[in-house]
């Protein structure tokens, strides 16, 4: 039995088994699920033969045998230890299941909506599928196709037009150590009125042993002048693969900011891709990757230049220890007459161990000639004059050498608003480092005189 | 540039047809083995060549042509091509300048070509050319003197087979890709060079030497051997417009750098890159490496490439040695309907190696340009340094550039950098120039080469000035 299969009979379990208890579906959702399914088949799992995926081997998500989960439970007490110690607007999801108990939509503002899909489309299906699916379809690439053939639940975020949401609203989506790996397949919409502005924060976190697949895949519309920071926040657990697809499609004067952040997972690739489809339209995009042991990351971005006018930023940081590794693509296209255009690109990884690696592909294709389009990849090890430097100083080598990668995450994690975000990141990172110096020691130093913290040559 | 002229003059050859020769046979167009042994025969090969030919043919026909290029030309009808032609015949060849075309000789005459040259790219029967057969002959003895050898590759074939049989393949195998196995299969010419132990070649060597003797076949074949502490500077190609009646051309050089050896190759390809719609113009896929087997050896590419309807190709470095070195410099410059999907491999294996590539694209009229490179630092390549840095110029909007750099880096103690940049020529530049009361024209060409100049330094001399002399006439009519 091919891999691809063990996905399909898993999709027509749930189907059949919808209907024994059923569980009405609108029309077009089953239209679209079975043509996804019919895509699906035909490509199979992407192999390394696909330019797209010429670094990213699946073959270990195609091999297994995921099933899907039955119940959202998950201790109160273990959630708030996963969760981000804010206020916020939450949904949370437990492998895929939607799970009221730990959601607080207490604070939502009026002209804000944030629900799960499945409420959403029992409420007005028909306002949810004019919007689902129409940034991408199952052509993006067979992971969209599977993710639209199981499509059932997820987060639908609407704004009205001039609506701003203080408050960052959290899509936590939790994984749990189940006894055999379960999949999910969620999908995230968000559509952002004129001139709304909020913050969306997808954080993934999970139980240590958990070994689960999440196929997730998100969409975002933003209509003229609307502001929208965008949190990825991905610390699954080191058994769990994700893959993800985010799509965005930006009007005019809308901004669009991407904080990506990857920490854990076993093996993890993300798609983000954005549409400037008009005058000055404005995408961010800022990536912190960092992996260790035998973990594999890898972004693949795009921006598209539709329309004059329209700028794009992006910053991605990889950080390789053991052997990891990494992948980033990264690429800009300039149409046919979108004049004006400032786009840049700036990759850089830092190499921890000799057997880590870093396939990066920065590309730009520009078709247009009044444009500034750069983009610098540099990839090596950390700078060791900088390192003599603090060593000069007192600090010894370990602590030299983490405070230095931390200052070169820094330079994406200090443009990250949500305070609790950052510090997160901040404790993972300095506590994985293999030097394992301690944040703690860390502060002390900079805070009192170097020469009354004795620290010093080892 | 006398595009129309060209055009009326590689028309006048495509309709005449490939004719028979009294001298010498053409075989009609199709491939298969008979033509292979036929080409072998013709070239007085011996019975391990036509072997290594067939088996080169045997998995060409097993592959496919690479799509993956930003490239967009119809399927190319391999049974259509004819495989050997013999030169050609100098009936139909003009007898003497005076019979050229004015406008190509103005040409000429911009780029500063010298006199007794022009007759010769010209397609002026051979035995009209004053001068060249003694020249070349000059050049024989010296290096002769030297211990160097520099013959036509179906020569080294004949005179030095020990040579052939140790290197021939070693750096681009027989099936490395679809167009290297076409070539392995059926090339017909090209050049051979080794230079022994300690040598530094007493001279720039160019092909220009031997275009008199034979013309440069379509699917050329080049092999250069620098032995230890050898050191050798090499030119292909020529800045003039190229008469040539073969629309694909599918050439393979490979370069050996031993220790200590240096092998600089310098290129400049100006074929005929087609009428406005691209039609008629060469496709030019080429497969070009350098292996640099020995410690501390180095290989320098430098190329200007201005002319073809379609370039494929990628002169690239394979970095064994300890502390070799690799280099690509590149301008390329697309106009029309040209398309140049160009750059370079730069393969670190060895500890300390390191590479520097520079590339720089101009792409004006409707044409497309892409750069493609890879950087891969192996896990044995303590060290191993690159700096890349690729810039694009754009003139117009109906043009396209592109960067496509791999870089897959494998080991900790590696520094790998790569820039790039893309945009216009600046409204503030061009004033300033015009304010001074330079010409737009010459504004534009005096920005260009600015822009090449990291490029162009690293070419000899002489032919530098030609190149630069050849970019603006490749320009012309691009701005304003």
């Amino acid at each position: 039995m091919s891999g691809a299969q063990t996905f399909l009979n898993r999709l027509e379990e749930r189907v059949s088994e919808r209907q024994a208890a059923s569980l009405p579906e609108p029309t077009w959702i089953v239209a679209r699920r079975q043509a996804a399914a019919a895509r699906f088949e035909a490509l199979g799992f992407p192999t390394r033969r696909d330019e797209a995926w010429k670094y990213t081997d699946v073959r270990r998500i195609g091999e297994g045998d995921f099933a899907l989960a039955r119940d959202a439970a998950f201790s109160k007490a273990a959630a708030a230890a996963l969760t981000l110690p804010i206020e916020a607007i939450r949904l949370t999801f437990v492998d895929g299941l939607f799970s009221a108990e730990l959601s607080d939509l207490s604070a939502l503002p009026s002209g804000a909506s944030v629900e799960p899909l499945s409420q959403a489309l029992a409420d007005n299906h028909e306002a949810v599928g004019g919007a689902l699916g129409r940034l991408t379809g199952v052509e993006f690439s067979p992971f969209s196709a599977l993710n639209t053939a199981f499509t059932e639940e997820g987060a639908v975020i609407r704004l009205a037009p001039g609506t701003v949401v203080e408050l960052p609203i959290v899509l936590q989506f939790l994984s749990r150590a189940n006894d055999a790996a379960v999949m999910s397949h969620p999908r995230v919409l968000v559509q952002a009125g004129a001139r709304s502005q909020a913050t969306v924060v997808e954080h993934y976190v999970g139980e240590a042993d958990a070994a689960n697949f999440t196929n997730v895949v998100g969409e975002i519309l933003l209509e003229r002048g609307a502001i929208l920071n965008h949190y990825k926040l991905q610390e699954a657990p080191l058994g769990d693969f994700h893959i993800a697809s985010l799509h965005v499609d930006q009007g005019r004067d809308s901004r669009f900011t991407s904080f990506n952040i990857n920490l854990g997972g076993a093996l993890v690739r993300n798609d983000l891709v954005s549409d400037l489809n008009a005058q000055g339209a404005e995408a961010s995009y800022l990536g912190l990757f960092f992996a260790q042991g035998r973990q594999h990351v890898d972004n693949h971005t795009l921006v598209n230049h539709n329309a004059p006018t329209t700028f794009s930023n992006e910053n991605y940081k990889g950080i390789l220890g053991d052997r990891a590794r990494g992948v980033f693509n990264g690429k800009v296209i300039v149409k046919r007459d979108s004049q004006k255009i400032e786009a840049y690109q700036s990759n850089a990884n830092l190499l921890l161990s000799d057997r880590a690696e870093i396939d990066a592909k920065p590309e730009l294709e520009i078709y247009a000639d009044d444009v500034k389009c750069s983009h610098g990849t540099t990839t090596g090890q950390l700078d060791e004059k900088a390192v003599f430097a603090l060593r000069t100083r007192g600090i010894n080598e370990q602590t030299a050498r983490g405070l230095l990668t931390l200052a070169f995450a820094g330079e994406v994690m200090e443009q990250v608003t949500v305070d609790a975000i950052a510090e997160r990141v901040e404790r993972t990172v300095a506590g994985k480092l293999p030097e394992r110096f301690n944040l703690t020691e860390l502060v002390d130093a900079s805070l009192n005189e170097v020469h009354d913290t004795g620290l010093g040559e080892e | 540039m006398a595009t129309e002229e060209m055009e009326q003059l590689v028309r006048r050859e495509y309709t005449q047809g490939f004719v028979t020769d009294i001298e010498s046979e053409t075989v009609p167009p199709g491939l298969d083995e008979s033509v292979i042994a036929f080409i072998s025969q013709k070239k007085g090969e011996p019975e391990w060549m036509l072997e290594w030919r067939l088996d080169a043919y045997q998995q060409w026909l097993k592959m496919k042509a690479p799509s993956w290029a930003h490239l967009n030309y119809p399927p190319i009808d391999y049974q259509a091509i004819s495989y050997f032609s013999a030169p050609k015949s100098k009936d139909d060849a003009p007898k003497s300048l005076d019979e050229v075309d004015p406008k190509l000789l103005e040409t000429y005459e911009k780029l500063g070509i010298p006199l007794h040259e022009r007759a010769a790219l010209a397609g002026v029967a051979v035995d009209a050319v004053f001068d060249s057969v003694s020249v070349t002959t000059t050049f024989k003895e010296k290096l002769g003197e030297a211990g160097v050898i520099f013959c036509s590759i179906s020569e080294a074939i004949r005179d030095y087979p020990e040579l052939i049989k140790q290197y021939l393949g070693t750096v681009v195998p027989k099936a490395d890709n679809y167009f290297a196995a076409l070539n392995s299969a059926v090339f017909t010419d090209g050049s051979f060079v080794y230079v022994p132990e300690g040598v530094t070649c007493p001279m720039e060597l160019s092909t220009y030497f031997r275009i008199n003797a034979a013309n440069t076949g379509q699917f050329e074949r080049t092999l250069i051997i620098c032995e230890k502490q050898a050191q050798v500077s090499y030119l292909e190609g020529c800045t003039a417009p190229m008469r040539d009646e073969n629309q694909l051309h599918a050439a393979v050089v490979e370069l050996v750098a031993l220790e200590d050896a240096y092998i600089k190759y310098s290129t400049v390809q100006n074929w005929y890159p087609g009428d406005e719609e691209g039609r008629g113009g060469i496709y030019n896929f080429v497969t070009k490496r350098a292996d640099c087997r020995g410690d501390r050896s180095k290989v320098s590419w430098t190329q200007v490439e201005t002319g073809s309807a379609i370039t494929w190709k990628y002169p690239s470095c394979v970095l064994r040695g300890k502390d070799s070195v690799g280099e690509f410099y590149s301008v390329a410059v697309t106009n029309g309907r040209q398309q140049a999907d160009t750059g370079t491999k730069m393969i670190h294996i060895g500890e300390g190696t390191k590479s520097t590539i520079v590339s720089k694209g101009i792409a004006a009229g409707n044409s497309e340009q892409a750069y493609r490179g890879l950087v891969k630092i192996g896990p044995r390549a303590k060290g191993a340094r690159n700096f890349t840095q690729c810039d694009s110029l754009l003139i117009g909007d109906r043009c396209g550039a592109h960067t496509f750099p791999y870089q897959e880096i494998g080991n900790s103690s590696a520094t790998v950098e790569h820039e790039a940049t893309t945009s216009k020529i600046g409204e503030d530049q061009l004033f300033y120039c015009r304010q001074r009361g330079i010409s737009e024209e010459d504004a534009v060409n005096m920005i260009v080469n600015g822009f090449c100049k990291d490029v162009f330094q690293e070419l000899p001399m002489e032919f530098a000035v030609e190149a630069e002399a050849l970019l603006n006439v490749t320009l012309e009519g691009a701005v304003g």
